[in-house]
């Protein structure tokens, strides 16, 4: 059933965030198809391990397509060249015997490598932090039943908080551009009735930071859409430019910082 | 408590000028493509020349002109400013590119297109707004009989004083009008093959700068909803990426190979 | 005999009136201390944020790039609470009645009834936070019912509960780290728990991207670093889970309560070879509708393997559809452990299916033949689109492979009733701790803990401990005790870098895993798990003398990361084996093979058994001494478990 095959990777290899990199080519013999992406790598990372050479550097965690830590540019496409799907739940069988694969890091100002293809994505986190919450304590709060929310609306809240924040719409982006993260978090709250009372402070402060943070504009070429592994729509960067232009013309207020 | 940036300083700000700008330019090609069928009357720029006139010389229009012109620049400078902080977003790129899994080719290449067009709209107006302004224009007198429509036409020289381009008279039953002829500064520029060529190129651009740009824009201000995002992109595709650039290749071909 | 701290009175009553009796901490002096919460899941996020909305200091510490990724985030089913939103006869009564015997009679009481009682606050906390969880056309909230509950009274978001949750949660933190009350550092492991005069005050972290060595001071100390899974290996927890420190806090002076429970998933999709990282879970949801097999006779399920029949080929008479045979009134909706250890079995009597034999069929033609692939489709298209890709097999046309998966673990750091450790001032909370699962966990219970804990329990109990310090003074942090231990931490490290041997460190984590799941696994017997303590023992050496850490400690090193992870799940091996060793009784997710009914059922003991083993550390290479804490039950009857 499964097939053996042999790859050449063409990987880029980085020290830290001060060096300045280069690509190595390793060779990959023997691979099953049934393996995923990343067990590829590991079995690579085990060769250079035994030959005592510095295996490559890759964030991923769960492995099941839902913490966000995986990435990798592979061949020119995030999370490789299957739609819908993260880099850990890649499998070999979508590439085949003799191929030369290039694996790069998320390439972006706002996302500068840690080492060989992790890079440090804490900018999404300030983002976050600069207004993707609502202002509740805990305890206090109403029964979860007091206020109904149609279906339709907290169906679609879902879908935008569905974004698992591993950064593949920036990667994807030709201007490095974190819209679709952002307007993910700022629709899921602008669709809920909890997120109703900072919903304009919100769209704001979080598209300041995001400015702040050196990520490029939206031009609008739909290839973070294409590319998300768990399909956010840019309906959501639509919206976020409603709640920002409604906000701005509208409700000029001052913003919690 | 701290003051949330100025709109036009954001990247969602630059992007409705890109918006706004870019669909005001849709509505004034639609304006310029109806005057243009002008053209294709058979009266030897009687109509034509008639509307340019116009066109140059009442007020509304004139103020509406120049926001077109600024319009135009705004575009394009905030394309370039956009431009540059899109690079840098970006500062190494990657060795190996697939877009076309992703995007549209003419979505990745706005500015391309748009430079393409930039140059062509300098070379439109230095083809006929600068030498109607201030060019070579020939000039050309109308007299036409009103109660039959029978009208004379001939090239004429000696310009009257204080003549602004423009002298409208009648007498006798007859209407004389003595204009500068654009009509035939825009046939004689049509006989140049590789004046034709370069304009048909740039509908060309056009066509796939509308393609994207005219339902970008929308999706820009927040028009993006399942309900009505297909009319959208119905009349930006066919309306602005067809018929319009289609249309106004027309008529340097027309003058190219049938007048 | 360990005290457990259980306030006295009637069971409704003990948390209340306990929260009563707590001393609290002045608003003003709450800034003057700070708590260090390590891990950032459920039980983590929930906690720092309402610490600090308290007005405690928070400082977070996670080893992934953001809080957000902590493996909370993959629990798909759902979440308990006693809502009775259905009118069906659910109450906090039921839940912990349910809980309890879910846990096969080997949790503490008093703590299950207060997981019971805050769980309906949970659900209210996660709403108000913008968690948007499934519901009716109505607009309030749907239930299902999970893991052959009879009430409904799982809240669930799609297939991704814990994700919502957590993000949830994740968000409450942003909140207070944008108002400077939390810290948080990520990309930073603890690797050890500083004392001072006996009392939690500090941990030593790694920055795992400089090296750097760090000390952090703190009034309390809160461990809410998850479960130990991947001693196996293979298991459906995150890759890097691991048990570091809970492990370096248990050799400081936390016990270590039941390590030998284990939850092992029965649905979760099976090895294809060698090189495999992880297990995939599938919701358990699968066996409303899909039907167990196995072939009758090795002949044909040899002749399957080697692919010379195909499922489809072979007849109904010739079909072994075992969980319905012996279980005829549960069927396939038999408990985790059963179904488990009955697929086990199967395979073991050389049954099983698939390429290598480890597996069984989970079949839904039946139930496509009867409601339609439309509607099969709707209720499990995601699961089967996640086999499919996995293994690139259409489930709709042939019968899923299942095989059970190591998933969850009971045991863990042992708490009091305030979750406080043995060591004051350490607390540890969620999977951590072992204190509410018993020996097994029902299903969509865990994220119910993780948040009780985080958001109810602690904000509550820490300030007992703090405002019973007689002091606002800030730790020191010049005391020797920080340094001491930055040294310690340093010369493991160092001496785990000097390792030059030819074995990598995973080789030697998969050795472990496989003595793990071979006779510290399913079942268990005196025998093997002897067999296993002294290979354990063996592999240990062996790893300190032969594995290969590379690189150095001055930027992000995978080798030096893995290696610190797995010389600690060595250590907790033998005393997960010791444990299961002392426990001869089966209960739960162990399954002790002398301890079994005649129709091999688990069979507890518990004339000698109903009591929490909490493990001592003493010395290294020393037996770790056992402390019992008896569990008294006032208020349910012990049963037999019962499923046929």
């Amino acid at each position: 059933m499964s097939g053996q095959m042999n790859l050449t990777l063409k990987v880029w290899r980085q020290t830290n965030i001060k060096d300045k990199g280069q690509f190595v080519t390793y060779q990959a013999n023997d691979i099953a198809d049934d393996m995923s992406f990343l067990e590829m790598l590991d079995i690579v990372n085990d060769d250079l391990t035994r030959k005592g050479e510095d295996p490559i550097y890759f964030d991923h965690d769960c492995r099941e397509g839902i913490c966000g830590m995986c990435s990798l540019v592979i061949n020119g496409r995030p999370h490789g060249p299957e739609y819908g799907t993260t880099t850990c739940q890649l499998h070999m069988r979508s590439f085949h015997d003799g191929q030369t694969i290039v694996i790069e890091p998320w390439r972006a100002a706002a996302f500068p490598v840690l080492k060989d293809l992790a890079v440090d994505r804490t900018s999404f986190e300030r983002i976050q932090q600069a207004g993707g919450y609502v202002n509740v304590n805990t305890g206090g709060v109403p029964d979860a039943n007091s206020i109904p929310i149609p279906k339709r609306i907290a169906d679609e809240a879902f879908e935008s908080a569905t974004c698992i924040g591993c950064g593949a719409c920036v990667a994807a982006c030709k201007n490095a551009s974190a819209m679709l993260f952002v307007s993910a978090k700022i629709s899921q709250f602008a669709l809920l009735p909890q997120g109703q009372t900072e919903r304009y402070e919100r769209a704001q402060s979080m598209v300041d930071q995001m400015d702040a943070e050196g990520f490029g504009n939206c031009t609008n070429t739909g290839a973070c859409e294409a590319e998300c592994p768990v399909g956010i729509k840019m309906t959501n960067i639509a919206r976020m430019n409603r709640e920002y232009f409604t906000a701005k013309l509208f409700r000029e207020e001052d913003v919690h910082n | 408590m701290s003051k949330s940036k100025p709109v036009l300083t954001s990247s969602l700000g630059k992007k409705l000028v890109m918006s706004l700008t870019g669909l005001f330019l849709c509505t004034f090609l639609i304006v310029h493509l109806i005057g243009n069928f002008q053209l294709f009357n058979d009266d030897l720029g009687y109509s034509f020349n008639n509307y340019a006139y116009f066109m140059t010389h009442f007020t509304p229009i004139k103020v509406v002109s120049y926001l077109l012109y600024a319009s135009i620049i705004i575009h394009a400078v905030y394309a370039l400013i956009l431009t540059i902080k899109n690079k840098a977003a970006r500062p190494i790129q990657y060795k190996e590119t697939d877009g076309k899994a992703n995007s549209t080719w003419n979505s990745r290449n706005m500015g391309i297109l748009g430079t393409v067009l930039l140059i062509f709209i300098a070379t439109h107006m230095q083809n006929f707004w600068f030498q109607y302004k201030f060019g070579t224009t020939p000039y050309v007198e109308y007299r036409t009989e009103i109660a039959t429509g029978d009208r004379q036409t001939d090239q004429f020289d000696n310009v009257p004083d204080n003549y602004n381009g423009y002298l409208k008279t009648e007498n006798d039953g007859i209407e004389t009008i003595k204009s500068k002829d654009l009509y035939t500064q825009v046939a004689v520029t049509f006989k140049n093959p590789l004046l034709v060529l370069f304009y048909v190129v740039a509908m060309g651009a056009l066509s796939f700068h509308l393609i994207h740009g005219f339902q970008s824009a929308f999706q820009t201000v927040g028009f993006n909803h399942r309900r009505y995002i297909g009319v959208i992109r119905a009349i930006g595709v066919w309306g602005f990426g067809v018929i319009i650039p289609v249309l106004f290749a027309l008529m340097p071909l027309y003058f190219y190979f049938l007048k | 005999m360990l005290d457990s701290k259980v306030p006295a009175g009637p069971l409704a009553e003990k948390w209340s009136k306990h929260k009563f009796n707590m001393k609290l901490v002045n608003p003003a002096n709450k800034r003057k201390f700070t708590i260090i919460v390590v891990g950032t899941g459920l039980a983590g996020a929930s906690a720092a944020a309402s610490l600090a909305e308290l007005g405690y200091n928070v400082k977070t510490f996670c080893y992934q790039d953001s809080p957000r990724r902590a493996h909370s985030i993959a629990a798909q089913g759902g979440i308990n609470a006693a809502k009775n939103y259905q009118n069906d006869g659910d109450s906090v009564y039921r839940l912990f009645y349910d809980t309890i015997k879910g846990g096969d009679y080997r949790a503490r009481e008093a703590n299950v009834h207060r997981l019971a009682e805050v769980s309906v606050n949970i659900i209210d906390q996660c709403v108000a936070q913008g968690v948007p969880f499934a519901r009716e056309y109505g607009g309030l909230l749907d239930n299902r019912s999970f893991g052959g509950a009879q009430v409904s009274r799982t809240f669930y978001a799609r297939g991704q509960t814990g994700q919502q949750l957590l993000l949830g949660a994740y968000s409450a933190l942003n909140r207070q780290i944008q108002k400077g009350k939390v810290t948080s550092y990520t990309r930073h492991e603890m690797l050890d728990l500083v004392k001072i005069d006996g009392h939690a005050r500090g941990i030593v972290t790694r920055d795992m991207i400089s090296g750097k060595i760090e000390t952090h001071e703190g009034h309390a100390v809160l461990l809410c670093t998850g479960g130990y899974g991947n001693v196996f290996f293979l298991s459906t927890n995150a890759m890097g889970c691991n048990v570091t420190a809970a492990w370096r806090a248990h050799k400081r002076g936390a016990y270590f309560a039941n390590p030998c429970y284990t939850q092992i998933h029965p649905t979760c999709i099976p090895v294809t070879g060698d090189h495999q990282s992880k297990l995939t879970l599938m919701s358990e949801s699968l066996r409303n509708d899909g039907r167990v097999w196995v072939p009758k006779t090795k002949e044909v399920a040899a002749k399957l393997r080697k692919g010379e029949l195909h499922p489809a080929d072979i007849k109904e008479d010739d079909r072994d559809y075992f969980l319905e045979r012996k279980y005829p009134s549960f069927g396939n909706l038999v408990p985790r452990d059963v179904a488990s250890r009955n697929a086990k079995e199967a395979v073991d009597d050389e049954r099983g299916v698939g390429k290598s034999g480890v597996a069984v069929f989970l079949d839904f033609a039946d139930a496509i033949a009867r409601l339609g692939e439309d509607t099969v489709r709707a209720k499990y298209g995601n699961l089967f689109d996640m086999y499919h890709k996995i293994t690139d097999e259409n489930p709709y046309k042939q019968p899923m492979r299942i095989y059970p998966a190591v998933h969850y673990t009971m045991g863990g750091i042992w708490v009091d009733y305030n979750l406080m450790t043995t060591v004051p001032g350490l607390y540890a909370l969620g999977e951590c701790n072992f204190s509410d699962h018993g020996a097994n966990r029902l299903g969509a219970s865990a994220l119910m803990q993780g948040l009780s804990d985080g958001y109810f329990v602690i904000p509550f109990t820490v300030g007992d401990y703090l405002a019973n310090l007689g002091s606002f003074a800030p730790v020191d942090k010049n005391h020797p005790a920080f340094e001491e231990t930055r040294k310690e931490v340093e010369a493991n490290v160092n001496a785990l870098l000097a390792l030059r041997g030819t074995k990598t460190v995973d080789d030697i984590h998969k050795e472990l895993g496989k003595i793990m799941w071979e006779y510290c696994g399913m079942a268990r017997t005196a025998e093997g798990l002897t067999k296993a303590k002294g290979m354990i023992q063996e592999l240990r050496k062996d790893f300190w003398k032969n594995a290969n850490v590379l690189g150095n400690n001055e930027e992000l090193n995978m080798s030096l990361e893995k290696a610190g992870r797995v010389a600690d799940f060595l250590e907790l091996g033998e005393l997960m084996v010791d444990d299961a060793l002392n426990r001869n009784e089966s209960c739960g997710g162990h399954f002790r093979l002398e301890s079994q009914t005649e129709e091999g059922e688990a069979l507890r003991n518990d004339e000698d058994y109903t009591y929490v083993a909490a493990w001592q550390y003493t010395a290294d290479n020393q037996p770790e001494v056992l402390h019992k804490e008896e569990l008294i039950f006032e208020n349910v009857k012990l049963t037999q478990r019962s499923y046929k």
